[in-house]
């Protein structure tokens, strides 16, 4: 047995047939909607690289069963930006030098889009504790920090 | 496999009966782990984020109820002042995201002895409702653990909610892991005082097949307070040490990935020392 998920995704409705149950969000978004933007790494909820926003509220889409995403409103990094302009957030990652192998980089992106909305000026131990479920083997986090305190000036 | 979205309490425990070996999904943190590892492939799953009944907490007389899928983000901003040993805790599950899906009702589903919602809902003698298509049941959390990982729930039974005392003293937890966040504790330690009846309550995890209280250490440490709590002073050294041992000896850990069987009692002895020390510390501010 299969079944269809409707959601809306980056402002879009779109439809998953076929679904199987125990299929999570982040699946569905990856190989039956064509957006690989979020990162399959873990599937424990540890790394944070399949980081979307699902009502508004950061998840790790490799934890929702994609079967509780039917109606959800989702957010993924590909919806981040308008069209040829890039998101504000995506803009200091690459000015900050925040980017290296860039497998983190979408989740990542989506957790701080999601802590300057809540919160647009952070102190650096918010950024820290808003980040915290997101890994990165590469930058050694400074260079994220960086990209973070100067979305949040530039949008001053 | 099949996948039931019940929308509300009523359908869902209707499901559970007529599907006892549906699981129950609601954060995902949990059940789809085992799920994307293969680890699991139940007949059926049983949604529950479509229950809104679940995500509500209120508070009653001197208690509060929260519902089985509130999840920790809502009670570390709403339940601190209620519940400040449990919204500590929550503070210390996981990342942000795992705490906007994460719930009390999954700790206690999974009844896992790293569960960290677990040791403040035992030092505060906490109650587990549980709700089927014909029954409401109130659990003593003293008595809803039965194992590694088992817990006393029928297999009709989904838990609706759990009940603590608002609190009416300091409480405090404290877990030992290798970063400050997304850690699975080491071994973890809840204290509440209770001033308004003499008592104080305990809560051990990851150091015994189940989350526990340390019950010898609660009567030690209940008689020591006996005359001190109207005018308190800081606690002798030799009382805060005794403390700290009863409590690692009430533990029986295991060697394992995470630490060893000894690390445990000893890190466990210095979580108690400390969260005394804290807790103390508060009550006599308070006082002042």
């Amino acid at each position: 047995m299969t079944i269809r998920v409707t959601m809306t995704v980056n402002g879009e409705p779109l439809t998953a047939d076929d679904v199987w149950e125990g299929e999570s969000l982040l699946h569905v978004l990856r190989e039956r909607l064509g957006l690989p933007g979020s990162k399959n790494a873990c599937e424990q909820g540890e790394c944070g690289s399949c980081t979307v926003l699902l009502g508004g509220e950061v998840v790790c889409a490799c934890l929702v069963g994609a079967g509780q995403a039917e109606g959800a409103d989702i957010v993924t990094v590909e919806g981040l930006g308008d069209g040829e302009q890039l998101a504000t957030i995506q803009q200091t990652f690459v000015a900050a030098g925040a980017v290296q192998c860039g497998f983190c980089t979408p989740g990542l992106l989506i957790t701080a889009f999601d802590l300057l909305n809540r919160d647009p000026d952070p102190s650096d131990a918010t950024i820290r504790e808003a980040l915290a479920g997101n890994l990165c083997r590469c930058t050694g986090y400074e260079k994220i920090l960086d990209a973070v305190r100067l979305a949040a000036e530039r949008a001053r | 496999m099949e996948f039931f979205r019940p929308t509300s309490l009523a359908e869902a425990c209707q499901l559970k009966s007529e599907h006892p070996d549906a699981v129950p999904l609601c954060g995902g943190t949990d059940v789809m782990v085992d799920i994307n590892f293969d680890r699991r492939r139940p007949d059926a799953l049983l949604d529950l984020t479509g229950v809104r009944e679940l995500y509500e907490w209120s508070r009653y007389d001197s208690h509060v109820r929260v519902g089985a899928a509130v999840p920790y983000t809502t009670i570390i901003k709403e339940l601190s002042a209620d519940a400040p040993g449990l919204a500590i805790a929550s503070r210390t599950v996981g990342s942000p995201q795992i705490r906007n899906r994460g719930s009390v009702g999954g700790n206690l589903g999974s009844a896992s002895p790293a569960g960290d919602a677990l040791p403040p809902l035992l030092a505060v003698d906490a109650v587990v409702e549980t709700v089927s298509a014909t029954n409401r049941r109130r659990i003593p959390i003293h008595e809803f653990f039965l194992g590694p990982k088992r817990n006393a729930l029928q297999p009709d039974e989904l838990i609706a909610a759990v009940h603590a005392p608002v609190a009416g003293g300091p409480q405090q937890f404290a877990k030992v892991g290798t970063r400050n966040a997304m850690v699975i504790a080491v071994c973890s330690f809840s204290l509440a005082l209770h001033p308004d009846t003499g008592r104080v309550g305990t809560g051990i995890g990851s150091a015994a097949p189940t989350p526990l209280a340390a019950t010898q250490a609660e009567d030690f440490l209940s008689a020591e307070l006996a005359d001190r709590w109207t005018g308190p002073a800081e606690l002798p050294d030799d009382v805060v040490r005794r403390f700290g041992e009863l409590v690692a000896g009430a533990a029986s850990p295991i060697d394992d990935v995470r630490g060893t069987a000894d690390y445990r009692r000893h890190a466990l002895a210095i979580l108690a020392r400390r969260t005394l020390t804290w807790t103390w510390a508060e009550h006599i501010r308070r006082a002042q």
